[in-house]
């Protein structure tokens, strides 16, 4: 479903990604894992054209992602994406969220879209906020609303990048119940995280990625509980013991 | 002071077509600077290099050239060059190529201001640049905008009294021809400044009353 293949990206003269390479099935659910600065979220960009790369390539369903044709736009509408901080659209209503994509995007039909974004808000739990605009919702309201935003392009996979990390610790679990049904609808989803319960729980394969590189990849509950190298095995003692 | 307001009743329909001409040129120059400075604004923040350095050598240029030499640039040489414009037209076309470089920065400030995140998150949901602007951009660069924006058109409708120098009869032209002919400067002058203001403070109220409204859309 999506191929990383020899992936290199460099800011300037700073390379970022050496050399990724990884795969993920369709249905699978693969964390990625990894120190601040390792490149995680320019690996996640660059899978639906936020950011080029210069060398290898990515590709989504048989397609290449090339962020400077004019390709891209398409892949966007086939991969959603989740941020960190939500991105919401804060003169727009939770309803007017979500149906912007397939509306003015997808040109889709506006009672049916009307429609497939009430059912996703209600799926997520914010059947009475579809009204509301963002900044009267809470982080994790914002965030809920955010992935059915995501939904609502009918995505083949979905890329989250640190979903749960601006949010206020009692908010994170609603958005990871989320998330977890998604997981087990098979949604496809490729997720920078730092919740490891979460990794071991509900995802296939963890990358553990450091300085660029693939340091250790391997299905979620052999990686997180015995981990083979040694940066691995201390990052993971730093996320789980931070005292 | 019943002096005052027994001349200044006679004067005033004297001065009337001075007003409605100030008015007319305030805002087909309004109009012409709003749009062209929309158009720079979009050129600047294209990303587009071909596009972004031209526009911005030629807001620096506009800019940096007093509106009067603008005036008379247009006024006297277009028609070297084969350009035949009334006064009027002149006047009204260097004012809003003026005012379009100063709105231009203006839109373009606001443009940067949104939020890098919504940009991405438009195109995450596979928005091409037209309707990223269109959608997402644009409406929340406005209240930022909204501001500067009324505070330029005020500007914009007192900088109208310079194509006086071109010979336009607006207002201020108007008035100078009455006061010579009256010799009647202090009630005159005094009637033009009142006029002007009749003309600026509801502008200003009016511009803060549609900030309270946009502000109050949260
Ligand atoms: N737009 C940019 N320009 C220049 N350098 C950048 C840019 N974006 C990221 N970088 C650099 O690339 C490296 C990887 O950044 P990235 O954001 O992918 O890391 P990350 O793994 O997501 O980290 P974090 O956990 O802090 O989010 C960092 O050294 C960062 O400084
Ligand atoms: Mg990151």
């Amino acid at each position: 479903m999506i191929i990383f293949d020899d992936v290199h990206k460099s800011f300037g003269a700073h390379e970022v990604l050496k050399g990724i390479s990884a795969e993920i099935a369709k249905g699978q659910v693969v964390c990625l894992i990894g120190p601040s600065g390792s490149g995680k979220s320019t690996l996640l960009r660059c899978v639906n054209g936020l950011e080029t790369y210069q060398r290898g390539h990515i590709s989504v369903d048989g397609t290449v992602v090339d962020a400077a044709s004019s390709q891209v736009h398409a892949i966007c509408t086939r991969v959603s994406m989740v941020f960190q901080r939500f991105n919401l659209f804060p003169h727009r209503t939770s309803l007017e969220n979500v149906m912007e994509g397939p509306l003015y995007v997808l040109k889709e039909d506006r009672k049916q879209v009307r429609e497939r974004a009430l059912a996703l808000l209600n799926r997520v739990g914010l059947a009475d906020k579809t009204n509301a605009y963002p900044a009267s919702l809470s982080g994790g309201q914002q965030q809920r609303v955010a992935i059915a935003r995501a939904l609502a392009m009918r995505p083949q996979a979905i890329l989250f990048d640190e979903p749960t990390s601006a949010l206020d610790p009692e908010m994170v679990g609603e958005v990871l119940q989320v998330m977890r049904a998604l997981a087990d609808e098979n949604m496809t989803m490729l997720v920078v995280t730092h919740e490891i319960q979460f990794a071991r729980e509900v995802s296939d394969n963890v990358l553990f990625l450091d300085g660029g590189r693939i340091v250790e990849q391997g299905p979620a509950k052999e990686l997180l509980r015995h981990p083979k190298h040694e940066r691995t095995k201390d990052f993971l003692h730093r996320v789980m013991h931070p005292v | 002071m019943t002096k005052f307001i027994a001349q200044a009743t006679e004067y005033l329909p004297l001065l009337l077509h001075g007003v409605w001409l100030t008015v007319v040129i305030t805002f087909v120059a309004l109009c012409l600077a709003t749009a062209l400075g929309l158009v720079w604004a979009l050129f600047r923040t294209s990303g587009i290099r071909s596009l972004a350095v031209p526009t911005r050598l030629f807001i620096d240029f506009v800019r940096g050239v007093p509106l009067l030499v603008i005036l008379f640039y247009i006024y006297f040489v277009a028609p070297d060059i084969g350009i035949n414009l009334t006064a009027l037209q002149a006047g009204m076309i260097g004012l809003g190529l003026a005012h379009s470089c100063y709105l231009g920065e203006t839109f373009r400030a606001g443009i940067d201001a949104v939020d890098r995140g919504q940009v991405e998150a438009a195109k995450s949901i596979g928005m091409k640049r037209p309707l990223m602007m269109r959608r997402v951009v644009l409406p929340q660069a406005l209240k930022i905008i909204l501001p500067p924006y009324a505070n330029n058109m005020v500007m914009l409708l007192k900088d109208s009294s310079l194509v006086s120098v071109i010979s336009v009869q607006e207002l201020t032209m108007q008035g100078k021809m009455l006061a010579s002919s009256t010799f009647d400067n202090m009630t005159v002058f005094t009637l033009v400044a009142l006029l002007y203001l009749c003309l600026t403070v509801p502008l200003n109220i009016l511009m803060r009353r549609v900030e309270i409204y946009l502000g109050a859309g949260r």
